[in-house]
């Protein structure tokens, strides 16, 4: 090869390495950033969902860890000794657990990106009261809707309809239940939507008989990349409660 | 955000002598100073007032700020901080902190309260030891994050030097312990297995603003052992439940 030639490629070749530590370092950076913030989760859960979407909406980047639930990790059975439950988010090597704490945490620790509880300490309460409401009813009395049979699902059947109504009357014509603001409500309850098909086929009835404020409000979230690449198709969560029945033996 | 110090006419609370959530929230406003009109209610008969202001759950207590209702004792503390933000704090300012009280009052009210009242309701035998053991397995788990390596490690209270938040919601309830091991006859808080609880409770019972607020012990024994003729007597109520 021509001495110009060569030193041509040389030049082009160390150039070419330089640029290429620079992104390997960017990229470094970036994942270093992720392993800061870590989240233990199961796909499905819609506990761990919402501080996916929490993550999502404040644009943190974190490394997602995947449990087996049947065979729970040693970081996880560390990171959460009391309850050896997901959602965990470990924080710069600190764990936080219970999924509507964990959102707070996100909020209170990325606090320039949108808020997800609002200012005003009144509003700031009632979001509490009706996330403390979803966590207390939906999932339970969802699981009955699915688990149990004859007079115990019709009560459960009954429970889960007027929580949906109580849910539906909070909302009333907002947009979102923190009201022009997408927020810590929403956050609570829209991992639920992608719920919404497994409830009612299991339960007998329609979610959007009973609530259709309710079913527009999830459709309206949907447009938020955050809920959109979170949420799973209703049909694989419909899916996986068919595989958990199999697995208890119920019919 | 309101700073303007409350008149005796801007808070009113809705609660029930025995109740340890409207103790939770009588300390709190004591311990910021805040003044408040107290209106006593009956937990098993909720007046129209009360079913107006939580119509959800028709349960105490329910703090009321020019007419407009709180509800549930833990958001009702975390309102007083963030309304009256110059005055003393109920919780911690760093992240970490705030996430281990709100954690561990969830902890409080769905773990260990359940599993007292469990103790209260069960029969002599099996049943009893069962139940006095499953508050020493919660007593254990707060014992153990009390010691080395734990989040309150080291700390007098669970929220530092004072009462914080931790404090006043696991110390507004646990009270009972003391009710029902004589009740009961049980040994619910042994200081052996659990010095550095026992050691907090006692500290926590003597804060002036404490020995305000809480009972007397013999006045929550009758009340107790009162609900527990009634549920012997056949006429329970889920609802009577000695939170």
């Amino acid at each position: 090869m021509p001495q110009t030639a060569s030193l041509h490629l040389t030049n082009r070749l160390h150039i070419h390495i330089v640029l290429e530590s620079e992104s390997e370092r960017e990229r470094e950076r970036g994942a270093r950033m992720a392993e800061a913030v870590v989240l233990l989760d199961v796909w499905v859960s819609p506990f761990g969902q919402r501080c996916r979407i929490a993550l999502a909406e404040k644009g943190v980047a974190y490394e997602y860890k995947e449990e087996d639930l049947a065979n729970k990790s040693p970081l996880l059975l560390q990171a959460n000794p009391v309850h050896k439950k997901i959602p965990v988010l470990i924080h710069d090597g600190k764990p936080v657990c219970e999924s509507l704490v964990i959102v707070q945490y996100i909020d209170e620790v990325w606090s320039d990106g949108a808020p997800i509880l609002p200012a005003d300490p009144y509003a700031r309460a009632q979001a509490r009261f009706w996330g403390d409401f979803v966590d207390k009813k939906i999932y339970d009395c969802g699981i009955r809707l699915w688990k149990l049979k004859g007079e115990a699902h019709q009560e459960a059947k009954k429970e889960f309809i007027e929580i949906l109504k109580v849910l539906e009357a909070e909302l009333g014509d907002r947009k979102y239940f923190g009201g022009d603001a997408f927020g810590y409500v929403d956050i609570a309850l829209v991992p639920f939507f992608a719920w919404f098909y497994t409830y009612e086929t299991c339960g007998g009835f329609s979610v959007e008989a009973e609530a259709p404020k309710l079913v527009a409000w999830g459709k309206r979230c949907m447009e938020r990349e955050s809920v959109s690449q979170t949420l799973y198709d209703p049909l694989k969560v419909y899916e996986f409660v068919c595989s958990l029945k199999k697995k208890y033996g119920i019919e | 955000m309101d700073q303007q110090p409350p008149t005796a006419f801007d808070l009113e609370l809705l609660g029930s002598w025995a109740d340890s959530h409207t103790h939770r929230v009588q300390l709190a406003l004591k311990l910021k100073g805040l003044p408040f009109e107290y209106q006593e209610e009956d937990p098993l008969r909720p007046s129209p007032a009360v079913l107006l202001h939580n119509p959800v759950y028709g349960s105490l207590p329910v703090l009321l700020h020019r007419g407009r209702a709180v509800l549930h004792s833990v958001v009702i503390l975390q309102y007083l901080d963030e309304t009256w933000p110059r005055g003393r704090l109920l919780l911690p300012s760093d992240p970490c902190d705030r996430a281990a009280a709100r954690f561990w009052s969830h902890f409080a009210d769905d773990k260990l309260a359940p599993s007292v009242a469990a103790v209260f309701s069960s029969c002599p035998g099996d049943g009893r030891k069962a139940a006095v053991e499953q508050v020493h397995q919660n007593l254990k788990l707060l014992e153990r994050e009390m010691g080395g390596g734990g989040a309150f490690e080291g700390r007098r209270f669970f929220g530092g030097d004072e009462i914080g938040l931790l404090d006043v919601v696991l110390g507004c309830g646990s009270y009972w312990l003391a009710v029902f091991e004589e009740a009961m006859e049980v040994k619910l808080v042994d200081p052996e297995a659990f010095p550095r609880f026992h050691a907090w409770l006692r500290d926590f019972e003597e804060q002036r603003e404490v020995r305000e607020t809480i009972p007397p012990i013999d006045k929550l024994l009758e009340y107790a052992n009162a609900v527990r003729q009634m549920m012997l007597g056949g006429t329970a109520d889920d609802n009577v439940a000695v939170n």
